[in-house]
């Protein structure tokens, strides 16, 4: 471990002065956990039950490449395949994506980071879980009872006409939202009111800025979700004329009011990730952040503007000339806050004594390719190129870099980078860059061709294709390949370390956010005593500071 | 100073419920003033006049019985933000709904600007580039796709 | 860096070291005064919610009767104007006895609040009959939504307005249930003496919550009942 630095604290975890969450006396066994209140563990439920979805979504990916590896229909039939891409996406994106880095890391680390002992409302945070269990169930019934094949985004009048579980499925996104709203209410009233003494706004961790902007959106933005999908399911069930134009409804409304919510979603995605990464970019950089206000300002900024975009995917819905204008323009703003934080991070970097540990080749991973799909969205968000460009390929690839070179990136980095919090040991380093690097290469084997694909013409959503396209296909389904091999081994890295006894220094990165300030991992009240707020989050240049007082 | 009663160390609230019952007859009179309101008919006004009432009306019940006067601003923060966004989502999909304009084909010859019947779609245009749909919108299969691309 | 520390902005006083030894006070707050401020600031992200669900419909309503102003206008004559304006006052009123009974909690007057919080349910009670009656005289009549219409001289697209009626006061009316739920329990706990100026802190939120109920419907009748 040459590169890590001298932990700030004393005591290493292997003399853990007191029992951790994980096996504290006074809540053992099975019902504790599924009872438990507190933040940690219901942090850790979330992980093992969102990587669960991971790998189910991974799998579907995987079977979707391996149909595309020729033109031809190979092991699946048109249907099959648009019922695989469904689920594949609607799992990713409900299941997987939206609660990752919030309910599971945000759940575990932010009121650690706060110096608080639980989020402001534990036992409504328990609630949340088990409001997504419920809809992670009723998904699968879904699944498992006639499929769905609309499409994550269920565009009527398709969905309002296909058979299957449509109906089912939409209620289940229905109760996945509420489960959102929770975790959304539950972390900005944390971050109002739950702070440590002497721990003003500008003193907080970018990481609670970016979860704190990103519960505004899942608070504001996820209603809007919920009834419009009652709506839909209403209109398939009782014909009630809002969307269905046969029957005197509007099919664009649908676009209108599903994106409504699905444009901030996708913020509600990429605003955790980015928060991941101004945390991680300081501590391995050994430097205070650069543009701390700019940073957190520009988190708050995306989460306002995200609200007026959306129609930036309806360019070619049938929306009006001027609307489309509009909403062009628009989509330009959204741009100026992720420049920032862009810059801000790459200025963090320069000279700075960077170590290259897991967690920050992730991070640099991120920056490469949150870039390339951040730039490829404002092509996108030209409204002339997005009418050639719409609904292939190209999209497919944008959507990719953001939301898997981004997010699914930031996620990984930020399980890196607190495992060691949360379970008390450290992996493999050796292994972990190695994982790393194979999802780095995997990744960008598998969707940069794919915007060449679609520029030439490549329609997304398709189980056969033109022979001219076999290349590029090959080429994204063997990246697939490396892309799993990589995953698989990142996992075996921090599975493997489980086994081990606790080893895990309470500092082991020499950060000077709060949540290294307690043991590792933590005890059931989170700090020995109440912390007291005594040095800034970035502050690499002041002497350390002990807890004990 | 009790805790948990936050604002109460600011005033005495003994007579507060003087000032609820004043809150109620003006509700009420509210009440009366938007059905009469509604017996005469302004035309398009009318939606801005019982939509304005109704306003002053959920006014009067925020700031006093639902106390945001006396309040922290972070909750009347966030009330304000929810009927802000709520306003993108009616603003932004009534610019599109009231400009948008019936479709037609870009080679149409027939009668410009106005509604276009199904009926006259069936009428022979003079074909400008092929057989190609000029709208720009996806091939349905993808053996179109670089077909009309091209 | 900043001078914030943790209770509520402002609120200086109330420091009192007692505070840990009230029986309703939660581990993870320092004082009553937080924990009350947190609780009445997570009911306020909770109201705006409900404000953004109800507002899709709102504004779906608003398009589609924009697109079809005669079947709206046709439709709206249907309801019933003064049973659609006695429950506004019905409404009116049970908000009033609600922050009432908020108001008797604060000030400690236990009487007060458990006579308030009857007239509250005495009046949702009212709301839900006359609810019940203009139901069943549109279900009499096949002014119903959707596929469900089978009005003999409906217009087309009349149905349109019905399912938005139906929807809108039938959201509106299970939180009209649901209130009702929350204000028995409130009573329940009232009697045993719960409530008093140290701590009323469910009263205060079930009140914000029932106001909301009362403003939805503020909205609601003008809009379906008096312009259509
Ligand atoms: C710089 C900011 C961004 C801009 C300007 C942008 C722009 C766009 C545009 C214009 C489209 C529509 C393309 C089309 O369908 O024709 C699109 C699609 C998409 N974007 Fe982005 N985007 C940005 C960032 C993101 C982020 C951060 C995410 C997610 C983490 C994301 C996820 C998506 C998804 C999922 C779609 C496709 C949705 C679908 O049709 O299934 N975008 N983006
Ligand atoms: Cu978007």
């Amino acid at each position: 471990m040459a590169t890590t630095s001298t932990p700030v604290t004393h005591h290493g975890g292997q003399h853990a002065p007191h029992a951790s969450y994980l096996e504290d006396p006074q809540y053992r066994g099975l019902m504790s956990w599924l009872t438990t209140v507190d933040h940690k563990r219901i942090g850790l439920m979330y992980l093992w039950s969102v990587l669960t979805a991971f790998l189910l979504g991974g799998l579907f990916a995987l079977a979707l490449r391996l149909e595309l590896l020729t033109p031809k229909e190979d092991f699946m039939t048109a249907e099959t395949y648009n019922k695989v891409f469904t689920l594949h996406g609607a799992v990713m994106v409900f299941l997987f994506i939206i609660p990752a880095i919030p309910a599971a890391l945000g759940n575990f680390v932010l009121p650690l980071m706060l110096g608080a002992k639980d989020v402001a409302f534990p036992r409504l945070n328990l609630a949340s879980y088990y409001v997504y269990m419920t809809g992670a169930i009723m998904a699968l019934t879904a699944i498992l009872t006639g499929g769905i094949d609309t499409g994550w985004t269920f565009y009527t009048p398709y969905s309002t006409t296909t058979g299957g579980a449509v109906t089912l499925m939409t209620f289940s996104v229905f109760v996945l939202g509420f489960s959102s709203i929770f975790t959304g209410i539950n972390f900005v009233a944390t971050v109002h009111k739950l702070r440590a003494p002497g721990m003003g706004w500008f003193d907080l961790p970018l990481f609670v800025w970016g979860t704190y902007a990103t519960a505004i959106i899942q608070v504001l933005a996820t209603p809007v979700l919920a009834i419009t999908l009652l709506l839909l399911a209403f209109e398939r069930m009782f014909q009630i004329g809002i969307f269905d134009a046969k029957l005197g409804g509007d099919p664009v409304l649908f676009q209108h009011f599903f994106w409504f919510y699905s444009h901030p979603a996708v913020y509600i995605m990429i605003l955790p990730g980015m928060a991941i990464i101004s945390e991680i970019i300081p501590p391995f950089s050994k430097k205070h952040i650069f543009g701390y206000r700019a940073i957190a300002f520009s988190s708050v900024a995306i989460a306002l503007i995200s609200f007026i975009v959306w129609g930036h995917h309806m360019f070619t819905s049938g929306q009006s000339q001027l609307a489309a204008v509009i909403f062009s323009f628009l989509t330009f703003l959204v741009a100026i806050p992720s420049g920032i934080k862009v810059f801000n991070w790459v200025a963090t970097m320069y000279r700075g004594s960077i170590s290259l540990d897991t967690p920050m080749l992730y991070a640099i991973s991120f920056l490469l390719l949150f870039t390339i799909g951040g730039l490829t969205g404002i092509f996108l968000g030209a409204l002339s190129v997005d009418i050639h460009l719409h609904d292939t390929y190209f999209i497919v690839a944008h959507f990719h870099y953001v939301m898997m070179g981004g997010t699914v990136i930031a996620f990984l980095a930020g399980v890196h980078y607190w495992w060691p919090k949360m379970f008390g040991r450290m992996y493999n380093e050796t292994w972990a860059r190695i994982g790393c690097i194979l999802v780095f290469f995997g990744f960008n084997i598998t969707f940069l061709n794919q915007f060449a694909m679609g520029a030439k013409g490549m329609p997304r959503r398709y189980y056969s294709y033109l022979d001219q396209f076999q290349g590029n296909h090959i080429g994204s389904t063997v990246g697939s390949w490396v892309l799993a091999l990589g995953l698989f081994i990142a996992a075996g890295v921090l599975l493997a370390s489980l086994r081990k006894k606790y080893d895990a220094p309470d500092n082991p990165w020499g950060a000077r956010t709060m949540e290294w300030e307690t043991q590792s991992p933590p005890i059931t009240h989170n700090f020995p005593n109440n912390p007291v707020m005594q040095h800034g989050p970035y502050d690499f240049d002041a002497p350390a500071v002990r807890r004990e007082s | 100073m009790t805790s948990g009663a936050h604002a109460a160390g600011h005033y005495d609230h003994a007579n507060d419920w003087k000032l609820y019952l004043g809150i109620l007859i003006a509700l009420l009179i509210l009440t009366v003033v938007t059905v009469s309101a509604a017996s005469f008919d302004f035309g398009s006004a009318n939606v801005i006049i019982a939509v304005l009432i109704a306003t002053c009306k959920a006014t009067l019940v925020a700031l006093f019985f639902m106390h945001l006067r006396h309040d922290s601003a972070v909750n009347a923060i966030i009330f304000l933000s929810s009927l802000l966004f709520l306003s993108f989502l009616l603003i932004l999909c009534l610019i599109d709904i009231g400009s948008r304009i019936e479709p037609k084909p870009a080679n149409w010859k027939g009668p410009s600007p106005g509604v276009i019947y199904p009926a006259d779609l069936d009428k022979p245009v003079a074909p400008a580039t092929g057989a190609a749909p000029a709208s720009g919108t996806t091939p349905a299969t993808p053996a179109a796709a670089p077909a009309a691309k091209h | 860096m900043s001078s914030h520390t943790l209770p509520a902005p402002g609120d200086t006083h109330g420091h009192d070291a007692h505070g840990h030894h009230d029986p309703n006070l939660q581990h993870h707050f320092v004082e009553m005064a937080q924990q009350f401020d947190t609780a009445k600031l997570g009911m306020w992200l909770f109201l705006a919610t409900e404000i953004l669900m109800f507002g899709g419909l709102f504004v779906g309503f608003g398009l589609q009767q924009a697109k079809f102003p005669e079947a709206f206008k046709a439709a709206h004559h249907h309801l019933d104007r003064n049973m659609g304006a006695l429950n506004t006052v019905v409404l009116l009123i049970s908000s009033f006895t609600m922050v009432l009974a908020v108001w008797a909690a604060q000030t400690g007057r236990r009487k007060v609040l458990i006579t308030n919080l009857i007239l509250t349910l005495a009046c949702a009670g009212t709301f839900l009959v006359v609810k019940y009656f203009e139901y069943s005289h549109k279900i009499h009549d096949g002014l119903l939504p959707g596929k469900f219409f089978h009005y003999a001289q409906g217009q087309p697209n009349e149905y349109i307005f019905f399912s938005f009626y139906f929807m809108m006061t039938g959201l509106h009316g299970s939180h009209v249930v649901l209130g009702m739920g929350a204000i028995t329990w409130l009573l329940i706990r009232a009697i045993k003496g719960d409530f008093g100026p140290g701590y009323y802190t469910p009263v205060d939120l079930v009140g914000l919550f029932w106001h909301l109920v009362d403003l939805i419907w503020i909205y609601l009748f003008p809009l379906l009942y008096l312009i259509g």
